[in-house]
């Protein structure tokens, strides 16, 4: 046995509005430069939908994640030897193509001020960032964004295909959901498998996985690898790049940009114990539906004694400890059992979780037996089989019981709370029917809609005291910063993707990061 | 003249290598972040499939082809049970079909990487020069093969240009064996130097990065801090 820590993340699905600000803070936090224009490292896709890039879960298509050959894990998109001996190395059949994600944009806003007199008013139109020409905009980063165009690409959701019955997308029974999405900082990496120069690794202080920049030699197995396709390729540094996490603000115990910036209050980040020693052995069970449960058993419960001395023995520290007994995470996803994985299909152990959720089913019977009779959303639940199969297909490869018990859970604790705000009757043996108890329900209550801060984000500061020597860990992890002094792209000396894009395409100069910087900060305060 | 001989066929090899060897040890010293395979499969796919399949697959043959023809003596190969007559037929049909490849393959390449719009806009000079002057060179190691060995069949690059080749390595090359080489010949070997002494600056040394060492390794790697003391 071998202890681990992870920080890891729940969503609730439930309480997400899908205003997109944790992917404009995260854009603006880290993917504003040249050569990440087209990256998200959290995106929030409408679902159903084909989302970003085109089909991404479409394993037949990208061979993501790992399969199971013969009782053994290999990677989907074939063994080590295959990748440098069949020519793959030399073109990659399963690699996404810039069009599948978007070709990213911008507008020439200047000539609405700069243009003469013309007959009609001028219009800013859309210049590619990559060549500069105009282009006819055919799809984006949020094409599908609150439906749009369900009716023509929902049906092409890998996740809808895998239902048996056919699927109308007309209005009235229309449902949707807002899945945001980062890179998964799974226990099983097939990123990290994939990448043949050893670039990407697996931190063992916090789980965090990262791409180092100057060990990456741009081979590009990555991006096939990863089945949620959250590893880009940086089309100017031709380096890979992915979510970090936002390992700095992890370490000094900071929740990341996403999850500080959302407005719904739907991310919680907490730490979980893991037993790196069975990680292969749990990826490699034989049925993909008993994924899910076999990665929660990997968990360690922070509160057995004799597992916490071990966990002190192979080196995880005291407030570690304590922040695994108060990890939200390890409250919804293990204690509650109402988050899931996103996936778990692709054994690659994903640690961001989904909190299933019940709002569009509630609507739906809004009005109806179900509100004045609360014990009657349970056949509501059962009544809306679709939905219920599709989040099933997304979250515990098809298996409705476990995404519809985390939903009665759910609801149980919306009527014993509203019978407790409004002051009436509950019969609490309706909660032992489904196994809770009172105190688990206002526990519950708590974290999911009163989210504070405080039992939203428990998180552990990284003791790095003696452990490293920043000047030399300069460029060790995440990106590379202005004026490596390196040459070989046209700029000569700066690092092209370095500095945030230019806003101009058909501008005469391109200005260096560096330049862009310099003129727009003033002791540290953004000026426009 | 014979100071001219001297300097190409003598001193420039001699600069060639040397950028070659101490350009790679400063590049990989000072420049690792911009060492990569620089693909553009990213933005272009399809002429990508073909270019690069053929190009690689041809040029690996070719090089091992060289080597053979250029590293190792025709007493050697003698030896080995290869006459001339067996190496002559390896040497244009087996050696013909490769270099074919690698030429289309890099006809379709440089084509690609000048006529696609955003592939030619993320090409840095560097990327053009060096897919210009390789198909340069690929073509006329065709041309030599082909058409001058046709031509002049009584030339016999392995008593000439190999023996001024590897006496190159033991510092005792003499300039007067090349003077009568075919220009086609002359032109395939200087530019094909040239490249060496380019190959350290280029994206040329992705070669040096090919991932042996992956099929060995295990597949989850892990990253702790070490302590500095």
């Amino acid at each position: 046995m071998k202890i681990k820590a992870q920080v890891a993340m729940v969503m609730n699905l439930d309480k997400c509005i899908g205003c997109h600000t944790c992917s404009v803070t995260c854009k603006t936090t880290w993917t504003n430069r040249k050569g990440a224009e087209y990256m998200w490292f959290n995106n929030v896709e409408t679902k159903p939908g084909i989302g970003y890039p085109k089909r991404w879960e479409d394993q037949e298509l990208y061979k993501g994640g790992w399969q199971l050959r013969k009782g053994k894990l290999e990677l989907k998109s074939g063994n080590k030897l295959s990748k440098i001996a069949l020519g793959k190395i030399f073109y990659n059949p399963d690699m996404p193509e810039m069009k599948d994600y978007y070709e990213p944009w911008t507008y020439n806003y200047e000539h609405l001020t700069n243009a003469g007199e013309l007959e009609h008013s001028p219009v800013a139109r859309a210049h590619s960032l990559i060549t500069g020409k105009k282009m006819d905009l055919e799809w984006g980063p949020n094409w599908e964004d609150d439906l749009a165009g369900a009716h023509i690409t929902g049906p092409l959701d890998p996740n809808i295909q895998k239902i048996e019955e056919e699927i109308k997308f007309n209005f009235d029974k229309a449902f949707m959901v807002y899945l945001p999405r980062l890179c998964e900082h799974c226990l099983n990496p097939s990123c990290v498998a994939s990448c043949p120069s050893g670039a990407i690794y697996k931190r063992e202080e916090d789980g965090i996985v990262l791409v180092d920049q100057e060990a990456c030699r741009g081979w590009r197995y990555c991006m096939t690898g990863c089945p949620y396709k959250k590893v880009y390729f940086n089309w100017q540094t031709n380096k890979a790049e992915k979510c970090t996490f936002c390992f700095p603000r992890i370490e000094a115990g900071l929740p990341t940009v996403c999850s500080e910036t959302c407005t719904g209050r739907i991310r919680y980040l907490g730490v979980l114990l893991y037993d790196a020693d069975r990680v292969l052995e749990v990826a490699s069970t034989p049925d993909e539906k008993d994924l899910y449960k076999a990665q929660c058993d990997l968990f360690i419960d922070p509160f057995d004694p004799e597992m916490m001395a071990l966990a002190r023995k192979d080196g995880i520290s005291e407030d570690w400890i304590e922040a695994a007994q108060n990890s939200p995470v390890y409250k919804l996803a293990i204690e509650h059992k109402l988050a899931f994985p996103l996936h778990p299909e692709y054994r690659t152990l994903p640690m961001v979780w989904y909190v299933p959720p019940l709002s569009p089913i509630m609507n739906y019977f809004e009005g109806k037996d179900s509100i004045k009779n609360p014990d009657m959303i349970f056949p509501a639940i059962e009544e809306m089989r679709t939905p219920i199969q599709y989040l099933a297909n997304m979250l515990t490869a098809g298996d409705t019981e476990t995404v519809k018990h985390s939903l009665q859970r759910m609801a149980m604790m919306r009527s014993y709370m509203r019978a407790k705000t409004t002051g009436k009757e509950f019969d609490e043996s309706r909660l032992e029917r489904i196994g809770m108890t009172a105190h688990q329900t206002e526990q519950m209550y708590r974290l999911l809609a009163i989210a504070k801060y405080e039992d939203r984000f428990v998180i552990p500061s990284t003791h790095r005291e003696g452990r490293v020597n920043p000047y030399r860990a300069q460029g060790m992890e995440g990106f590379d910063t202005e004026g490596m002094g390196g040459w070989g792209t046209d700029s000569g000396g700066s690092c092209d993707g370095c500095g945030p894009a230019s806003p101009s395409p058909t501008g005469t100069a391109t200005k260096t990061g560096k330049e862009i910087y310099e003129e727009n900060f003033y002791g540290g305060i953004w000026r426009d | 003249m014979e100071t001219v001989d001297k300097f190409i066929w003598v001193v420039f090899p001699y600069i060639c290598m040397a950028i070659f060897i101490f350009g790679h040890i400063y590049r990989y010293r000072v420049d690792k972040f911009h060492w990569t395979a620089k693909s553009s499969e990213f933005i272009e796919k399809k002429q990508l499939m073909f270019g690069s399949l053929l190009f690689h697959l041809g040029i690996i043959p070719v090089i091992f082809g060289h080597i053979g023809g250029l590293a190792v003596p025709v007493s050697w190969m003698n030896a080995m049970g290869v006459n001339d007559h067996l190496y002559h037929i390896g040497a244009i049909y087996i050696g013909g079909f490769f270099g074919f490849m690698t030429l289309f393959g890099m006809i379709i390449l440089t084509f690609r990487r000048f006529s696609i719009s955003s592939v030619r806009k993320l090409s840095s000079f560097s990327d053009l020069a060096v897919n210009s002057l390789l198909l340069f060179i690929v073509f006329m190691g065709m041309y030599a093969t082909l058409v001058t060995n046709a031509v002049q069949p009584d030339f016999d690059y392995r008593l000439t240009v190999s023996v001024w080749f590897r006496d190159l390595f033991f510092f005792n090359a003499n300039p007067e064996i090349m003077a009568n080489v075919p220009l086609s010949f002359k032109i395939h070997i200087l530019t094909g130097f040239a490249i060496f002494a380019f190959w350290p600056f280029t994206r040329l040394v992705h070669v040096w990065s090919v991932p042996l060492n992956y099929v060995g390794r295990s597949y989850i790697l892990y990253r702790r801090h070490k302590p500095t003391n």
